[in-house]
């Protein structure tokens, strides 16, 4: 059996982990590492994608164009990915990060919301690129659902969709069952991204490409938003012991792993106490270091935070209503 | 058509969608200085112009031409599309009618009523920019008029059952145009927009976070507070559900110039329900904003700029 398609985002997801303080160094030696152990795609941009340097998500140390830039001249064979969320980055950064040497774009919306990236699927295809759909908090909807969404995105000219568990909140069945019903309703490929809040990273993964999907991602180390992302690491080791015929270095990716990119971690991502609230209240996993921020500056327990967020049904990107909602918590707690 | 009566202008709404009505029960409950004339659509079987009708107004599908057909339509609201909008600016410039656009067409200046209108009300073309820019600019302004503002960033949060098809298509557009008014009107050497569509049941009130980053810490933060409260209260004067959901907060953050001091701004929409549900405030603040802006201009036609 062929193994999946792999997408390395330590670059990208892995972003949100490093406050968005990636050095082109730190990309350059990432991308030659992955590259040379034969991952076949690096994701590279701001961890909320195009034009995310913000306020609301944190700043860049380091401008994403020169990044995608520093990746792309340090790789042979890999071809270099950019993430866009349609009502952040636009066309025009997109058409920069072209220039600038991406030949694949992830186009991720909420996952109710796919009909907002149109414009974007047409100016990808339009410019030759690899289009791919990433449909956002999966979670929070039905398999049959989904498969609308990613239809889509199918009719705007993906080339594939993924079922992305941005809070990390699914369990096996779940993430089986929704890349089944995009193999089932789709004619392209269909891929899953994971978050490992409830522990579950290469278990969804696994349970995702045992139920058909053709594309999966992974960080080195897990680097990435919340608990951190599926092991680049582990899923191709894990993989390779399943049988599945592949291309890649499974102890390249060790040393990658353990000698590029552990060394400059500010922290492990592990499913500690904020993490697993945030795949338990089904939250995006990006709030995690928000949310830790705040609730010491307000005195507040991030777990309450997050909680309450899961209750408001935030979405992807929402990270405004963190303030919102520790300021309404610590002034209820004032007043009790 | 009834008669032209003397302390009323006559105006007309072109397009019979969603914000076409909305405007058209806006004007009817609060009509100023403006007579609703006309409201007129390209659709036979459009549920707006069988609405207008039961409610006495005269309704047309032939578009802008009965428009341009009546003479003593002085001012015309266009709430068509960007694309129809170039179309009919041109036209109604020629004719001598005023447009007022809630398209992001932008052919005319863009307008915030209590920030700018009073230096364009010789224009015979205004924009209302989008929702998220009448909701966000007039407090970005607020702080700009007390101390420099080098950057300010917007989030507007707005349910998605109240995006309709042209903000879905369009939605770069969106964060173009809102940047460029945070700049432009706001006073902001630098804007940055995003928007989020969020698809909770209920839905949500429309949100908006509004962050500024100031130059220095030595500020008169009640001067700041004081002028972002008159403007919250100069809004709310057109759009009564406009409030902030708390006093501003002051912080200070990294960016890529050093620790800088941050404003945040969290301001909360809820619509006036005049035929939109009022969860839509971002659909609200522009027939409330097109309102006030048509009513000035009626008030202009008729010798009373005084009142500006």
């Amino acid at each position: 059996m062929k193994a999946p398609r792999l997408t390395d985002t330590t670059l990208r997801d892995g972003s949100h982990a490093m406050r968005h303080q990636f050095t082109r160094e730190q990309v350059k030696n990432v991308a030659q590492a992955l590259d040379k152990a034969g991952v076949p795609v690096l994701e590279v941009t701001h961890g909320d994608g195009l034009a995310g340097s913000s306020i609301q998500y944190g700043f860049s140390l380091t401008d994403e164009m020169d990044l995608i830039e520093e990746a792309r001249n340090a790789v042979t064979n890999a071809r270099i990915a950019a993430l866009l969320l349609p009502g952040i980055g636009t066309r025009k950064e997109l058409k920069e990060a072209v220039s600038r040497g991406i030949q694949v774009v992830r186009i991720a919306t909420q996952c109710t919301e796919a009909d907002i990236s149109q414009q974007h699927f047409g100016m990808a295809k339009e410019m030759g690129l690899e289009a791919v759909g990433f449909l956002m908090m999966s979670h929070m909807r039905p398999p049959e659902f989904l498969a609308e969404q990613a239809l889509l995105m199918e009719s705007y000219g993906a080339d594939c969709v993924y079922i992305v568990d941005s809070a990390g909140a699914l369990l096996p069945d779940g993430a089986s069952s929704r890349v089944r019903a995009l193999k089932e309703a789709l004619k392209i490929q269909v891929g899953f991204h994971a978050h490992n809040n409830l522990g579950l990273g290469v278990g969804n993964t696994l349970a995702a490409v045992e139920a058909g999907a053709d594309q999966v991602d992974g960080t080195l180390r897990g680097l990435g938003a919340g608990a951190g992302n599926t092991a680049t690491e582990l899923i191709v080791a894990a993989l390779d012991r399943l049988g599945y015929e592949h291309e890649w270095d499974v102890f390249a990716l060790l040393d990658a792993a353990e000698f590029v990119v552990a060394p400059f971690m500010p922290f492990q991502p592990i499913p500690d106490r904020d993490s697993i609230a945030i795949g338990y209240a089904g939250v995006y996993s990006t709030f995690l270091l928000h949310a830790k921020r705040l609730g010491k500056q307000y005195n507040v327990d991030p777990v309450e935070i997050l909680v309450e967020l899961g209750r408001r049904k935030t979405m992807a990107g929402q990270e405004d209503w963190i303030l919102d909602v520790t300021l309404e918590l610590a002034k209820q707690k004032n007043k009790g | 058509m009834s008669a032209p009566t003397n302390n009323k202008v006559k105006v007309a709404i072109l397009g019979s969608g969603n914000i076409g009505s909305d405007l058209m029960f806006k004007i009817l409950r609060a009509p100023g200085h403006m007579e609703l004339a006309l409201l007129t659509g390209i659709e036979p079987q459009s549920e707006g112009l069988a609405r207008a009708r039961t409610l006495g107004i005269n309704a047309s599908h032939d578009g802008i031409q009965p428009i341009l057909d009546d003479p003593e339509i002085k001012i015309v609201f266009d709430a068509t599309s960007a694309q129809a909008h170039v179309r009919h600016a041109k036209m109604l410039r020629d004719a001598g009618r005023i447009a007022i656009d809630l398209t992001p067409a932008a052919r005319g200046p863009y307008v915030i009523p209590p920030v700018n209108l009073g230096a364009h009300m010789d224009e015979q073309n205004v924009n209302l920019i989008t929702c998220g820019g009448q909701a966000t600019i007039p407090l970005v302004y607020a702080v700009s008029r007390v101390v420099p503002v080098p950057y300010a960033e917007m989030i507007s949060t707005v349910a998605s059952l109240s995006a309709g098809p042209g903000t879905r298509q369009n939605i770069d557009e969106f964060t173009f145009t809102t940047a460029r008014g945070l700049e432009v009107i706001g006073g902001a050497r630098q804007g940055k927009a995003i928007i989020i569509l969020n698809p909770a049941d209920p839905p949500i009130l429309m949100r908006n976070t509004i962050y500024i980053l100031l130059e220095s810490d030595d500020v008169d933060r009640k001067a700041i507070v004081d002028s972002v409260e008159e403007m919250v209260k100069a809004v709310q004067a057109y759009v009564p559900g406009y409030r902030l959901k708390n006093e501003p907060v002051f912080e200070v953050r990294d960016t890529p110039e050093g620790k800088r001091t941050l404003i945040a701004l969290l301001l909360e929409v809820t619509g006036a329900g005049d035929f939109l549900p009022s969860y839509a405030g971002n659909l609200d603040i522009m027939t409330a904003s097109a309102r006030q802006v048509g009513e000035l201009f009626a008030q202009k036609i008729l010798g009373q700029e005084n009142k500006l």
